[in-house]
């Protein structure tokens, strides 16, 4: 048995090594990684997704499949072997000892076991208790992790649950026996920013109250400086960094580290000023890892003939006793030198109004029951009043959470539906009732769309290029093939692709390659509008900050207007000029960018700048958390539609909010806010976020 | 002339070693499974010298022994097949006979596979079948009949007499009976297989079934795939009510069993009513409107280079399709004979119609089903928000990314079209009696199966390797489709 | 739910009309009726004498008529030769009496089912002998195939890639390549020929119609069974891989489950909802099987008896034939559709 007054590190990690074996070779997956967890802290493992970091989490649960295998280095929890355990001790550790929370929380869920019975499974293996006993134990921990209505909860089965409430119950069955260590998988990556923020902060509370150590696994750096104690950064199978949080936030010393802080959009950050900085290259394959050093390659500092000459050890940074860096260079690359911006570009002063909407309205009518079909018709109001305007190459951020109508707008606008009131002026010419398939075809070229997915914005059967020929033929430009040709060349150049990949299948192409031909495509038919729906969301960090320039570089070219649809604030406020904030259909929040990011603001904008998580020591936010989820907008609350969630409603005299649904106030010049809170409230309110003075 | 024995002198020696090996092979396999049940579970452990820990104890040995067993039965098989080739007539028995009869498809098959592994990185999914042991036994079993069809059919190869000539006395006569009769001697001086109730070489007629069956199953899966597609591609796509009209019609057909359809369907009276002519009009205009469709939604913002091709293919399938309809005898019947390309011979084209109609709902479903889940994508949204029209997103879009699963089933159901035709021939519909097709003649067999087991079971087991052939091809395939 | 079931039975009801009209139709064609009327009188009658004996009993009327007065929603045609009564709903020839006292309606609606002309017997009464036969057959193959079939494809399933997953897989396959025909003509040959030797089992289940026992009854079964397991295996083992592969089970077994309780409790029952549809959907195939079987081991049962109305044509019995069969398969169809939402508590009713 695993002795329960062990006071040493709960968790040894020593020159790990893993290897994933195919029927051709051997991937290594993890190479030469320690590390090592204290009693009640908590570790961050941060790195770009195939960088190994869930298969290290794999490894000390000892499930890596069939073909995994750990061919190097030991793991110890609370001393003791993990690697050569027998499996029935094993199964005794997990679960008991060792618990784990994933990323998908609904496919983590048994579908078809009550969640009572799924909680109380786990103190029923291990402490060997009766039924009764652990669903009692279950009733508590549910209780604990804030879930409304426990009883209701433990009889119901997973689907019956929203996103946010089932990763609760995950974090609740992993808490069933009081762990000594808790594993998390990307555990919000799922969930929307103002619930993740809700869980974030109850996994701190728990971590604490339980006195669990944590191992953190996360690619938002944000994430970690919240939660954890120390860092340990992962690059292409290693572990490249390692200190405490303070030491690795403020003085790296491997420069993938440095180059990743450079590549995402932080508050101080401005787009003419300190622009992001992408890294180089792509992240190479495990079967194509280069000699020396891994991120050799994409480095700035590499230096021929020493970098790539053999295996890099972990380097003690002095100074500090538990800092690491995989770096050789570590001591002759100067730290502090500041960043090579390069030219500064102006942006072009926005033009005239290309697009407006007014009172656009969009109500969908669904069956109630749509098992059995027929019966009673209920209306979606998934667009509610939208009124703006967007000038020639401005760039126009939609900000809102699931179910807030962000991709309906997206498809009236774009004529795959017809709004049910109101109007879409496009060059003062009516087409919010026009379907696509009745536009002209300049009017169809005129407005186009970036797609969130790059792994699904790409027919996968078809060549780069001939899906780029394709857009140019049903746009007629060019007069024959050949004229077709060159200019979907031209349109490579222009997303800086090497020519070639006009002969490439996509599946030959990565991720942030894929989103340049989606932007190719979009800008075929010489776009004025693009839609860019949440378009570098599921890239990897280093590869957004590049996609970004590009979309911006392309902008300020082509004069385009850019709807830029996105739940990321960061983003948003490094790319756009004005801001639009959207909650279950309606706009509650528009105006330029500093006037949204700054103080009046309103409720809902406010929750959701607390909620972003910020990967810098140097700023500190307003604690806000809301409470539960998103209503759904099949049943959307009375009045307001966010009174539900909201922590000034208090001052609102009478029952104002849950009855009416507030008007537009104009705060200043072009900046409105839907809300019925007096001006002396919104002169009351904080900034959310304080940059400390270096 | 003497009787031939099933292995000859090869025999004498190979028989007691082959015996030995596959009853050990047997246990083997057998010892293997139930230790697995017992044998610990597999920890998965490195030595410090960066070895993997071999697995041993008795659960090892077994799959050991399994292995080299197997490779020894393979080898001895050979021994029985490549000795048949290369000794003279009749001293490797009739397996050897048999063999050397088929050396024509053996060395097809080498070459196919010769070339096909060759360049097996350049064929795309095709290709990539060669990286699987299940793959490559499926298509080799395939492949073995298509090239016996084939040979048979058009070169008039492999076959030792003709399939439907009787030779008295050897009636019933079991497998390596000599034929006596010096007039009708012909290519080998047996009948292999033995003769059949009306004194028939079996073996010839089996060889010669299969030139039925892949002249009819291939095709007939082919006409209904381009039913299916056409008509399901849409009722995914649109929903509504197109899709409700649609999938009742097809679940109306899918609630009816197929043998009382195929009685309804195929019987002389309704043959005379013209029933299966119009039908063969309504199915067989679908691969026509397919192709057709699909070459306008490519190419119609180009009408100079549309309209050339168009009238091409038009041209040409039109043609066909008359010709198809158009028979001597039934009320469909327009063309002049020196018009009329090809005369399909009487029984094949309803068997041929009611055989599509029985597998078209069955791909609809399929289609419908892909359709539904590809037409969420953001390639097809992005296809729309550029102003395609609903076919060029259909059949350029969606259907060439759902063609791993169709591929798959494709060859199921080429499998299954096989089962259905040999259970037409069960019941002796459809085909004349006397035709050599594997159903029919395990229908003429089974009646004396009490006393004479042999006519029956040669088509029973060509049939059996080539729906199993084509099952395991649709394994490989899908497995290797699933690797991308 | 009562609204769920209401609506799928008139989905039935409306496929079943749909299929017995297109099947009375079809048998109903004037060459099948000339058939009719030619066997009835000898094959060397005159068009003018098949003429008036279809006029004479009431096949004259149109296609559409006549499926009403079968279905017993038109009343039955009478006919008035010269004070001598004929009529759908008269046996034989009648007075004037008996004929006004006899039933206006005489179809499905009202249980007669016509007779059969090739048995010369109530259609009802030898379609209900047949069925209570092939029920006994399909019982049997149910207890043989589903058990077995479950047992293989979680077997393999558990471990995939496994020898044991290999070793059945590859039997299932075999199994699903084998139909009826060709298996039990294998199996015939082997236990049953005297050519072989065994003779452990009869070849013909004849007598199996009046006293089952293993020696007759053992080969029908395993023929149809063996058939059908192989593909429900299949559909089992696919869905116990995936199960398998799931995140859920992965959490199981990281919460410590051991392997027999994951497979028990976690995996069991959500890999065996696409079985559970697959085995119901099943039915029109053992159909398929039955008719077969039946008429490879000379076994009387419902399957038979379509064969004899098929190639005899015999109208009435052809019809009682399909509106079986047809509601057979609607039934599973049903049947799988609720037990559908019994077992994935996904989907509810509400």
């Amino acid at each position: 048995m695993i002795d329960q007054d062990y006071d040493g590190p709960i968790l040894e990690i020593d020159k790990l090594s893993i290897s994933f074996f195919t029927r051709l070779r051997e991937i290594p997956a993890v190479m030469d990684f320690s590390g090592k967890i204290m009693p009640g802290e908590a570790l961050g493992l941060v790195g770009e997704s195939g960088c190994g970091k869930s298969t290290v989490a794999l490894g000390v649960m000892q499930d890596l499949g069939v073909n995994g295998r750990i061919v190097g280095g030991s793991i110890k929890f609370k001393g003791q072997e993990l690697t050569t355990m027998s499996p029935d001790k094993l199964r005794e550790i997990r679960g008991s000892q060792i618990a784990m929370i994933y990323q998908e929380p609904m496919a983590s869920l048994n579908p078809a076991m009550k969640i009572g019975k799924q909680l109380a499974e786990v103190p029923m293996i291990h402490d060997g208790i009766t039924e009764k006993e652990a669903m009692q134990r279950a009733f508590e921990v549910v209780t604990d992790v804030k879930l409304p209505d426990p009883k209701r909860m433990l009889n119901s089965y997973p689907h019956q649950l929203s996103g946010g409430q089932q990763q609760r119950i995950v974090i609740a069955m992993a808490l069933m026996s009081k762990p000594a260590l808790l594993i998390l998988d990307e555990p919000t990556t799922a969930l929307d920013v103002t619930v993740e923020a809700a869980v974030v902060e109850l996994v701190k509370d728990l971590g604490k109250k339980y006195g669990t150590s944590m191992l953190f696994i996360s690619h938002n750096l944000g994430l970690v400086l919240e939660t954890c104690d120390r860092i340990n950064v992962m690059y292409s199978g290693e572990a490249v960094e390692r200190g405490s949080i303070e030491e690795v936030f403020d003085h790296m010393r491997h420069p993938y580290t440095q180059a990743l802080f450079r590549s995402i959009p932080l508050p101080g950050a401005d787009k003419n000023a300190r622009p992001l900085i992408a890294i180089p290259g792509n992240f190479p394959l495990p079967h194509e890892r280069p000699e020396g050093c891994n991120f050799g390659p994409r480095c700035d500092y590499f230096e021929a003939g020493r970098c790539d000459a053999g295996f890099i050890p972990m380097a003690q940074v002095e100074g500090n006793d538990r800092h690491q860096t995989r770096c050789l260079r570590f001591q002759e690359i100067d730290w502090k030198a500041p960043i090579n911006v390069g030219e500064i570009k102006e942006k072009p002063e926005p033009g005239p109004v290309v697009l407006k909407m007014d009172n656009l309205k969009k109500y969908y009518e669904v069956a109630a029951n749509a098992l059995l079909g027929g019966g009673d018709k209920k209306v979606v109001k998934a667009n509610e009043t939208l009124s703006f305007e967007a000038r020639e190459s401005e760039t126009l951020a939609i900000v809102g959470e699931s179910g807030c109508g962000k991709s309906t707008f997206a498809k009236v606008l774009m004529g795959l539906e017809t709004a049910t009131d109101g109007q879409i002026l496009l060059d003062n010419q009516s087409i919010g009732d026009v379907p696509i398939e009745n536009r002209s075809t300049s009017n169809v070229a005129d407005i186009q769309m970036v797609f969130q997915n790059p792994f699904d914005t790409l027919n996968p059967s078809m060549t780069v290029g001939r899906q780029i020929m394709r857009a140019l033929e049903i746009f007629r430009i060019g007069k024959n093939d050949d004229a077709r040709r060159q200019r979907m060349l031209e349109l490579l150049d222009l997303v800086k692709l090497p020519r070639a990949f006009a002969d490439r299948m996509p599946r030959q192409l990565s991720g942030g390659q894929k989103q340049r031909v989606g932007i190719a495509r979009a800008f075929a038919g010489d776009a004025r509008i693009v839609v860019a729906d949440e378009p570098v969301s599921a890239l990897d960090v280093s590869v957004q900050a590049a996609v970004t320039d590009l979309l911006m570089e392309i902008q300020r070219e082509q004069k385009t207007t850019l709807l830029f649809i996105s739940h990321d604030l960061s983003i948003v406020r490094y790319l756009s000029d004005r801001v639009m904030v959207m909650y279950l259909g309606h706009v509650v929040e528009l105006g330029s960018t500093d006037q949204v990011f700054a103080p009046p603001y309103h409720p809902y904008t406010e929750a959701l700048l607390s909620a972003v998580p910020i990967a810098d020591t140097s700023v500190t936010k307003k604690h806000i958390v809301l409470e539960g989820d998103i209503p759904s907008a099949m049943n959307p609350p009375t009045g307001c539609p966010f009174q539900t969630r909201c922590r000034w409603k208090s001052q609102v005299a009478g029952n104002k909010c849950e009855t009416e649904v507030p008007k537009q106030q104009i705060m200043a010049q072009r900046h409105q806010i839907k809300c019925h809170l007096g001006a002396e409230d919104f002169a009351s309110m904080e900034p959310v976020i304080t940059i400390a003075a270096e | 002339m003497e009787p031939l024995t099933w292995t000859g002198t090869i025999g004498t020696f190979v028989n007691p070693i082959f015996s030995i090996t596959a009853i050990a092979f047997g246990l083997a396999v057998v010892a293997q499974i139930v230790l697995s049940f017992f044998a610990p579970a597999v920890t998965l452990q490195a030595n410090a010298d960066g070895t993997l820990q071999q697995r041993g104890g008795a659960f090892g040995l077994a799959e050991k022994a399994v292995k080299l067993l197997l490779i020894a039965n393979v080898a001895l098989i050979l021994v029985y097949l490549v000795g048949g080739i290369l000794l003279p007539y009749g001293d490797a028995g009739i397996i050897g006979a048999i063999s050397k009869r088929f050396l024509p498809v053996w060395i097809a098959l080498i070459l196919t596979f010769g070339v096909s592994i060759t360049f097996k990185r350049r064929l795309g999914l095709y290709g990539k079948l060669f990286d699987s042991t299940v793959g490559m036994i499926g298509f080799a079993l395939v492949m073995f009949w298509v090239f016996t069809a084939v040979l048979a059919g058009l070169f008039d190869l492999i076959a030792t007499y003709d399939p439907l000539s009787q030779i008295s006395g050897l009636k019933n006569k079991v497998p390596g009976f000599p034929v006596t009769d010096e007039r009708k001697l012909g290519a080998v001086p047996h009948y292999l297989l033995g003769g059949d109730n009306l004194a028939r070489d079996v073996f010839s007629r089996m060889v010669y079934g299969s030139t039925v069956v892949i002249s009819i199953a291939p095709l007939a899966t082919l006409v209904a795939f381009m039913v299916g597609i056409t008509l399901g591609l849409p009722a995914g796509y649109f929903s509504g009510r197109l899709d409700t009209l649609l999938t009742f019609l097809s679940n109306l057909i899918l609630a009816f069993p197929v043998i009382l359809l195929f009685y309804l369907l195929v019987t002389p009276e309704i043959i005379q009513t013209g029933i299966p002519s119009y039908m063969a009009m309504i199915l067989f205009i679908f691969p026509v409107v397919f192709f057709v469709v699909l070459l306008n939604a490519r190419f119609y913002t180009q009408p100079s280079k549309r309209n050339p091709i168009l009238i091409g293919v038009l041209a040409v399938l039109g043609y066909f399709y008359l010709s198809t309809i158009s028979q001597p005898g039934t009320v469909v019947h327009f063309l002049p004979a020196w018009l009329d390309l090809f005369d399909i011979p009487g029984g094949i084209l309803v068997v041929f119609v009611s055989v599509v109609f029985v597998n078209s709902p069955t791909v609809f479903r399929i289609v419908r089903g892909l359709t539904l889940d590809l037409r969420t994508r953001d390639y097809v949204a992005a296809a729309q928000t550029r102003g395609e029209r609903p076919w060029y997103i259909m059949l350029w879009e969606i259907l060439p990314n759902a063609r791993g699963p169709l591929i798959v089933d494709f060859c199921l159901r080429i499998g299954y079209t096989t089962i259905l035709l040999g259970t037409l021939g069960f019941f002796g519909l459809g085909l004349p009696p006397e035709s050599p097709d594997w159903g029919s003649t395990i229908n003429a067999g089974r009646r004396l199966l009490s006393t004479y087991i042999h006519p029956p079971l040669a088509p029973a087991g060509a049939l059996l390797t080539l729906v199993l052939g084509l099952n395991l091809l649709a394994d490989g395939l899908r497995e290797e489709s699933l690797k991308d | 739910m009562l609204l769920f079931l209401a609506r799928k039975t008139l989905g039935m009801l409306v496929t079943a009309l749909c299929l017995t009209l297109i099947v009375f139709f079809l048998t109903n064609l004037s060459p099948n009726l000339e058939k009719l009327a030619k066997s009835e009188l000898g094959a060397r009658i005159t068009d003018d004498e098949v003429a008036s004996w279809l006029d004479k009993n009431g096949y004259a009327q149109p296609t559409l008529v006549r499926y009403g007065e079968w279905l017993g929603v038109l009343p039955g045609w009478t006919r008035d030769n010269d004070g001598e009564f004929t009529g759908r709903c008269i046996d034989g020839k009648a007075d004037a009496e008996t004929a006004a006292s006899a039933s206006r309606f005489c179809g499905v609606v009202q249980g007669d089912w016509g007779e059969s002309s090739v048995f010369k017997r109530d259609v009802g009464e030898v379609v209900s002998r047949a069925l209570k036969l092939t029920g006994k057959l399909m019982l049997c193959v149910m207890l043989v195939m589903v058990p077995g079939a479950l047992i293989v494809g979680v077997l393999a399933g558990m471990r995939e890639g496994s020898r044991l997953d290999r070793s059945l897989s590859t039997l299932s396959i075999l199994t699903t390549a084998t139909p009826e025909y060709v298996s039990g003509v294998v199996l015939v040959a082997i236990f049953a020929s005297s050519a072989v030797g065994l003779k452990w089992l009869n070849g013909s289940a004849t007598s199996a119609m009046d006293n089952i026992t293993i020696a007759n009854f053992t080969l029908p079964v395993l023929t149809i069974a063996l058939y059908g397991m192989g593909y429900i295996a299949r559909m089992t083992r696919a869905s116990m891989t995936e199960v398998m592969t799931a995140q859920y089970i992965r959490t199981a077994r990281l919460k410590g489950v051991s392997f027999y309780n994951v497979v028990m409790k976690h995996a069991l029952r959500n890999a065996l909802i696409a079985p559970f549809t697959v085995i119901m959907l099943q039915f029109p195939w053992l159909l398929n099987g039955v008719v077969i079987v039946e008429t490879l081991f000379n076994y009387k049962g419902f399957g038979w008896t379509l064969v004899q109305a098929a190639s005899n044509n015999d109208i009435e019995l052809l019809l009682a034939v399909s509106v079986v069969s047809v509601f057979v398969v609607l039934i599973s169809q049903l049947i799988s559709d609720i037990g559908y939402v019994f077992l994935n508590p996904r989907i509810r009713i509400t």
